[in-house]
């Protein structure tokens, strides 16, 4: 108990004193995530929102396939991911391994199928008669997609923060792929690992709880746009 | 198609990483150099003297030296002599240069039951636990640690088995908790137990033997082991680390934090000085 009064403690006074160093991985972490989520949601939004309003043979093994990606193991999306980019990789040629790059990949493929999943489920939601009647009203195919995905966005709101949350808080994809490098790929889980490893369990614990207090104030932000207009 | 389209979607967002890699060293390493805090103070160095950039990737010896083999890495940093030796035999790690040790030593509980206090040879401590079957951490991840401990247990004749026995998989920091919490033995190299000093309280049993020494060498990647490795940038660090500046800091680091050493510089020396 002692030792979590000085990791608050430590954590403190780190970010009073401005360390750099803590400054920048958590800056890091930041960015790596928002990138991901952002391109989870170009690329999930899209395909959940095709899955929720189409109908073919198979649909329900896809939507399985998607349900099953919501909790893919970190660990694996690393072996594989950093399998693709070795130099003798598929992708060898790009050099991406051990750069953010390289970890923005690895946490699209956890994110996408987290969006994707709840996009689908946030469609799928809105009775079809809504969706009927907004054709039968004369709305375009498109204006019909805009007007269902608006009408959902506050359980699109909630597939931002699993997303987020779940790239954000992972470590196993982002130590195989970043490689824990200083000042390059150093996230604040894995800096986490590596002080727990050192022995350091003051400096360990305050970057868990400036990991969660980022967590949080994302999840504040986010939440403060999507209950606005309920309020 | 889509793959390739995200891709330049990536690529686009975060182009200069990509573009930096030619002048980039992969050096791949143990856990113990880089918890130590050594290749926080020399990598710097390293990179301000010849503009290079170091990636430093740090995982277990075993790993470190099949990521080498398989030209994923164009320096290795270790700690296995006979691992290392057989690499350089296959052709796939060339120029092997030692650079400095430090030792392992054997810890345990301050009542030890297998009464292995004192004893000289880590191969006769190690063969009274295993009699007394008293509760032993190994590593069990191939790292230079684990690869010491098992070659130790073969000098022995014993296969160690049984519920005495534990394997924790992972790295020295958290095996010393496994073997604290356990009131367990466990070998482990002097600068980590020296990191943990606060957290355990697991006394040195044995030590100062030669087998128990911990010996570090820098090793160049054979180029044919793949496309793209650096050459010249590896051959850069392994000049680096035996050269006589860095050799210096390496022989000083550690003292402000610990009152002593964490590793002695030894370059230019060869295994027969060490047998």
């Amino acid at each position: 108990m002692e030792l979590i009064g000085q990791g608050i403690l430590q954590a403190v006074r780190l970010l009073l004193a401005g360390d750099a160093e803590v400054w920048s991985v958590t800056w890091l972490s930041l960015r790596i995530s928002a990138t991901a989520t952002l391109l989870s949601l170009a690329l999930g939004i899209p395909l959940g929102t095709a899955l929720a309003l189409s109908r073919f043979p198979g649909r329900g093994f896809v939507i399985s396939l998607v349900n099953t990606g919501m909790g893919l193991p970190p660990v694996v999306v690393g072996l594989f991911v950093t399998i693709v980019l070795w130099r003798n990789g598929a992708l060898g040629f790009l050099e991406l391994l051990y750069t953010p790059t390289a970890m923005i990949l690895a946490q699209l493929v956890i994110a996408a199928p987290i969006v994707i999943g709840l996009t689908l489920a946030a469609i799928q939601q809105i009775p079809e008669k809504f969706r009927l009647q907004l054709l039968g009203l004369g709305a375009s195919h498109a204006q019909m997609v805009w007007t269902l995905l608006k009408e959902a966005r506050l359980p699109m709101l909630a597939a931002v923060m699993a997303g987020f949350g779940a790239v954000i808080s992972e470590v196993g994809a982002s130590l195989m792929v970043g490689g824990n490098i200083k000042n390059s790929t150093r996230v604040l889980t894995t800096a986490t690992v590596l002080e727990t490893g050192k022995g350091n369990f003051d400096v360990a614990i305050a970057l868990s709880l400036i990991l969660l207090a980022l967590m949080f104030l994302v999840n504040w932000a986010l939440t403060w746009i999507q209950q606005r207009r309920v309020l | 198609m889509l793959l390739r389209l995200l891709l330049v979607v990536l690529c686009s967002v975060w182009v200069t990483p990509a573009l930096a890699q030619s002048t980039t060293v992969i050096l791949s390493t143990t856990t113990s150099t880089q918890d130590s805090g050594l290749l926080d103070i020399l990598v710097p160095r390293f990179e301000k003297k010849t503009g290079l950039t170091v990636k430093t990737i740090s995982v277990g010896t075993g790993q470190a030296l099949a990521l080498a083999a398989r030209g994923e890495a164009d320096v290795a940093l270790v700690h296995a002599p006979s691992l290392e030796r057989k690499c350089v035999e296959e052709g796939k790690m060339q120029n092997r240069r030692l650079v400095m040790y430090n030792d392992f030593v054997i810890i345990g509980p301050e009542d030890d039951p297998a009464k292995i206090k004192g004893v000289p040879k880590a191969v006769d401590a190690l063969k009274r636990i295993a009699e007394t079957q008293s509760r032993f951490v190994s590593r069990g991840d191939k790292s230079g640690t684990h690869l010491l401990e098992l070659g130790l247990w073969k000098q022995a004749g014993i296969t160690p088995t049984g519920a005495w026995y534990i394997e924790s998989g992972q790295g020295m920091g958290q095996t010393l908790g496994i073997a604290n919490d356990r009131r367990a033995y466990t070998i482990t190299d002097r600068g980590t137990w020296l990191a943990f000093q606060k957290r355990i309280s697991l006394p040195i049993l044995v030590e100062k033997d030669k087998p128990l020494l911990n010996i570090y060498s820098v090793m160049e990647v054979n180029p044919a082991n793949g496309p793209r490795v650096n050459v010249a940038g590896g051959k850069a660090f392994a000049d680096f680390m035996v050269a006589p500046d860095t050799q210096a800091v390496i022989k000083t680091f550690g003292v402000d934090k610990y009152g002593q050493p964490l590793f002695v510089p030894i370059a230019g020396k060869s295994d027969a000085d060490f047998q």
